[in-house]
């Protein structure tokens, strides 16, 4: 079974399944429920709102086969932009509860210092990663990804397993068990993200 | 490292790409495709793609030639031109766009910049300001292409489209595109002043030196180029080419 990418109205599913596909990984985009419940992989994409994402989420019916395959089958999840986002408990965007996976929040960036740096942050950045982590795995050279947000969620090294500074530092890859999500966009990162979604489609 | 993109900006007409000096007499470059494919190979940060004439000629976008370029770019894209409806902004996310680029219809529908900012985030959505100096010296904002004047100043209008929740904004001077001569700094700066969103430059960009006088002097979050991208020394000699990391490196170590 190849990976599936989820389907929930928002996101940009096309350029992830297109890096995959240039890796010559299989994936489907699909917001079907058995489709899902065959998967041994997900990817939840990023780009949208969360409020309207958690909406789409429920009003698909999609929560109870996500909820079944990511914390009860355990198998490998990883969501990018708003998909890292969703997995947390809540986010300050509409003041909306997520899918609960990884006990962390959402947070709105707020600057306070002169000159404030312009929201959303929006570009390239070198992150500081976990060097022995499997997702980071064969990067000869500092790797850089693009980012676009306008929310965060806080440094935690109980969690994050990399991180990047913008204004302050904060969360740019999260790790629970069998669940990941990556602030930034790998399938927009070149051969920076080539290898990161190389990594994660063939982990066994 | 301060890190600040540097963007081609590719225009289509039909399904040709070309490049404009002043928005007019558009000169053939090649194709498009092929054109994004050695960018993409070249490593560039971003790519936007306008449609100068989707407006112009009341029409959609051509989701086609969208497809075609997304599927190649592993670098972020934006894409303006003959967006006008919800409907649109949605097709063209789901190609692998990232961004949508809003111009004429900004003027006409400012809710459409808010209903793409809350179904897609403010992220995605860009809106453009083209403008040109008065035999006064006032700035004005032209749409459609550059073809019609509107009564507002582009300060005014980069306020109103971060109200209406515009992400970003993409600033062209009329009166610099296609000349090489350097970025309309003064005017970009008043914009950056005014805004806390990330202020994209276009229009006169023609070397290093410009990106670290627009980059470090007008406060801006992102250089755009054409002419300097697609030509080699004079017009006539067209190569599509990109700085090389070493080169970028240079400039960042100076920020």
């Amino acid at each position: 079974m190849s990976i599936v990418i989820v389907n929930y109205g928002l996101g940009n599913l096309a350029a992830i399944k297109n890096m995959l596909c240039k890796l010559g990984r299989e994936s489907i985009i699909t917001s079907d429920v058995d489709m899902i419940s065959k998967a041994n992989k997900i990817i939840i994409p990023g780009v949208g709102a969360f409020g309207k994402g958690m909406e789409n989420i429920k009003n698909m019916g999609l929560l109870d086969v996500l909820n079944q395959k990511a914390l009860k089958e355990k198998i490998p999840v990883l969501g990018i932009c708003l998909g890292m986002q969703l997995l947390t408990s809540h986010s300050e965007e509409g003041n909306v509860n997520g899918l609960n996976w990884i006990p962390m929040q959402s947070k709105k960036f707020v600057f306070d210092t002169v000159p404030k740096p312009t929201v959303p942050h929006m570009g390239w950045a070198d992150i500081e990663y976990k060097s022995s982590h499997w997702l980071f795995k064969g990067y000869a050279e500092q790797p850089r990804f693009y980012f676009a947000h306008s929310y965060y969620i806080n440094y935690d090294p109980a969690f994050a397993i990399a991180s990047v500074v913008y204004g302050f530092r904060f969360s740019c890859a999260i790790e629970y068990e069998n669940i990941l999500g990556v602030q930034f966009h790998p399938e927009k990162s070149h051969k920076f993200g080539l290898t990161l979604l190389h990594n994660f489609a063939t982990r066994s | 490292m301060r890190r600040v993109r540097i963007i081609p900006v590719l225009l289509l007409k039909g399904n040709g790409l070309f490049k404009t000096i002043g928005f007019k007499t558009p000169n053939y470059i090649g194709d498009p495709i092929n054109a994004v494919k050695i960018f993409n190979e070249k490593g560039v940060d971003e790519i936007v793609v306008l449609d100068i004439d989707a407006s112009i000629e009341m029409r959609g976008p051509n989701f086609k030639l969208i497809e075609d370029i997304a599927s190649e770019c592993f670098m972020p894209m934006g894409y303006g031109g003959g967006i006008t409806t919800m409907e649109q902004a949605r097709k063209i996310f789901n190609l692998g766009v990232e961004k949508v680029i809003i111009n004429s219809a900004f003027e006409k529908n400012s809710g459409l910049i808010s209903q793409i900012a809350q179904e897609y985030g403010s992220q995605g959505v860009v809106v453009s300001i083209d403008y040109k100096k008065s035999l006064l010296g006032l700035a004005h904002v032209y749409t459609l292409g550059g073809t019609q004047k509107s009564k507002n100043n582009p300060v005014n209008q980069a306020k109103l489209a971060v109200n209406a929740g515009a992400g970003e904004l993409f600033i062209t001077s009329m009166d610099k595109d296609g000349t090489r001569k350097g970025y309309d700094l003064p005017m970009l700066k008043k914009i950056t002043l005014e805004v806390n969103v990330p202020v994209i430059a276009c229009g006169g960009g023609n070397d290093m030196e410009d990106f670290y006088r627009v980059i470090t002097e007008s406060g801006v979050s992102a250089v755009a180029a054409g002419s300097m991208f697609v030509y080699k020394g004079d017009i006539d000699s067209i190569l599509i080419n990109y700085p090389s990391q070493e080169e970028i490196n240079k400039l960042y170590a100076r920020l």
